[in-house]
């Protein structure tokens, strides 16, 4: 389970009840009701949609990546994959990937992981944890940065191989690939588009994602 | 017998223990098997600002590595380090496994209470882990990947997570030096994917000392290059925050 996983969708983007293009760089937070369908579409390929689940109901219990790859014993999530959050609570399952694999180990860039595995000077660079962190000071007053957890990276390929070696590879992501979700419980959605111009995996060149739900 | 507080504490965590503590910049915490097949779920949370803690995946993706063994440095969401691993007996310990839950405990090892079976029931890393962190002024929403001391987790070319039985003997210990003031967090608990049937009996002696100073040849500093930025993040931390590296 899990492994290059292809699986294609029948719906209709003239069906969807929204459609947005979000440019890298940028945030998005969004409740997706139970039933409800999230497709992600990676717009010019190899980008990296770093993405955050939490239980809308109960916003304090948020995505575990741990958890969800330790329940289907496999590191990358694809077709099939349930994810779920610290409690064990369903959020959504991946019911549609044309990708067929996507990382949930290597967690999202910061401005002080930046001057870690590049330089000192990466420090004023926009970064993922920021767009994050934007987004969740205007969501809800009580969420705080304790909220962030390791995230999803959809489209990207992050190898660990028998040795234990882990690496950051050139995408097995395309434009057009995308990554279908199907809310089991009222789930918040938080995404980051990811901003990172040091990293070859997406040839330093951060592109647009399409993000488009369906009611059922 | 004199009064003098001795400069070493030792603890014992037997089976299903916990322990947290707040733990000093420029100590060495070593953690012992007293038996065969441990496993201790660590957190470590900067004690000053508890917001700040081990983040697995920033760990992980600076140091090029899916476990950690001597060398490693475990790095905060901020980039600095926490705590140093400079002694390593073991070789691999596991950071992608987590910590096991009071669902996976009874299902896999038979339900047991404290009514029947008094303090010899099975406790899960999720409850023992809950309890330090609330008692510490955290939440559940504080939980995060936890370090599995002694414990070895490989995935194959597919992605498919395997233990290693046997993995640790008794009587081998790994030592962490402490970078900044942290709270570190133990449960002494099953690792969640644990091939055996039979529920881990394995105390974990940890002592706690003074450690000697960082020199410029130290093995942690001069793993990698991003360790030193690690470090240097540190070092301008402590300088901010505490009037100056001793």
């Amino acid at each position: 389970m899990a492994v290059l996983n292809y699986v294609e969708s029948e719906r209709k983007v003239e069906e969807a009840i929204y459609n947005k293009k979000l440019l890298s760089g940028e945030g998005w937070l969004y409740t997706i009701e139970p039933g409800e369908v999230l497709r992600i579409v990676d717009v010019e390929g190899n980008q990296a949609a770093d993405t955050l689940f939490y239980d809308a109901d109960h916003p304090s219990d948020h995505y575990s990546a741990i958890n969800t790859i330790l329940r289907q014993r496999n590191i990358y999530l694809s077709t099939g994959s349930v994810l779920i959050a610290e409690s064990g609570k369903e959020l959504v399952k991946i019911i549609a990937d044309t990708c067929g694999r996507h990382d949930t180990i290597g967690g999202a860039c910061s401005a002080q992981s930046n001057t870690v595995r590049y330089s000192h000077d990466t420090l004023p660079m926009h970064n993922c944890r920021d767009t994050f962190m934007l987004q969740m000071a205007k969501f809800d007053k009580r969420t705080t940065k304790r909220d962030l957890a390791p995230n999803v990276n959809f489209f990207m390929n992050v190898p660990v191989t028998p040795a234990g070696g882990l690496r950051f590879d050139d995408g097995v992501s395309a434009p057009g690939y995308y990554v279908e979700m199907q809310a089991i419980n009222a789930t918040t959605v938080l995404i980051s588009n990811c901003p990172q111009l040091n990293n070859p995996c997406n040839a330093y060149n951060p592109t647009p994602i399409q993000l488009i739900i369906w009611d059922k | 017998m004199n009064n003098t507080v001795s400069s070493i504490i030792t603890k014992t965590i037997p089976a299903g223990g916990k322990w947290s503590a707040r733990i000093q910049r420029g100590k060495e915490i070593t953690f012992t098997a007293l038996e065969a097949g441990a496993n201790v779920s660590l957190l470590l949370y900067n004690a000053d600002d508890t917001a700040e803690r081990y983040n697995m995946p920033d760990t992980l993706k600076a140091q090029y590595t899916a476990f950690l063994t001597k060398g490693n440095v475990l790095m905060t969401d901020h980039g600095r380090v926490l705590a140093s691993l400079v002694e390593d007996t073991v070789g691999w310990h596991d950071t992608i496994s987590g910590y096991s839950t009071r669902k996976m405990i009874d299902e896999k090892y038979g339900k047991t209470t404290y009514q029947e079976h008094r303090n010899e029931w099975y406790r899960s890393g999720e409850e023992n882990l809950m309890v330090e962190l609330f008692r510490n002024g955290l939440t559940t929403c504080d939980l995060s990947p936890v370090i599995n001391l002694f414990s070895k987790v490989y995935c194959d070319e597919e992605g498919n997570m395997n233990f290693v039985e046997g993995h640790s003997k008794k009587g081998e210990s790994v030592t962490l030096r402490t970078e900044m003031d942290v709270l570190l967090v133990l449960s002494n608990t099953p690792n969640p994917l644990d091939t055996r049937n039979t529920y881990l009996s394995t105390p974990i002696e940890v002592k706690i000392k003074g450690a000697e100073p960082v020199l410029e040849n130290d093995i942690c500093l001069k793993h990698r290059d991003e360790n030193r930025r690690a470090f240097e993040n540190t070092w301008e931390y402590v300088m901010l925050t505490k009037g100056g590296i001793q």
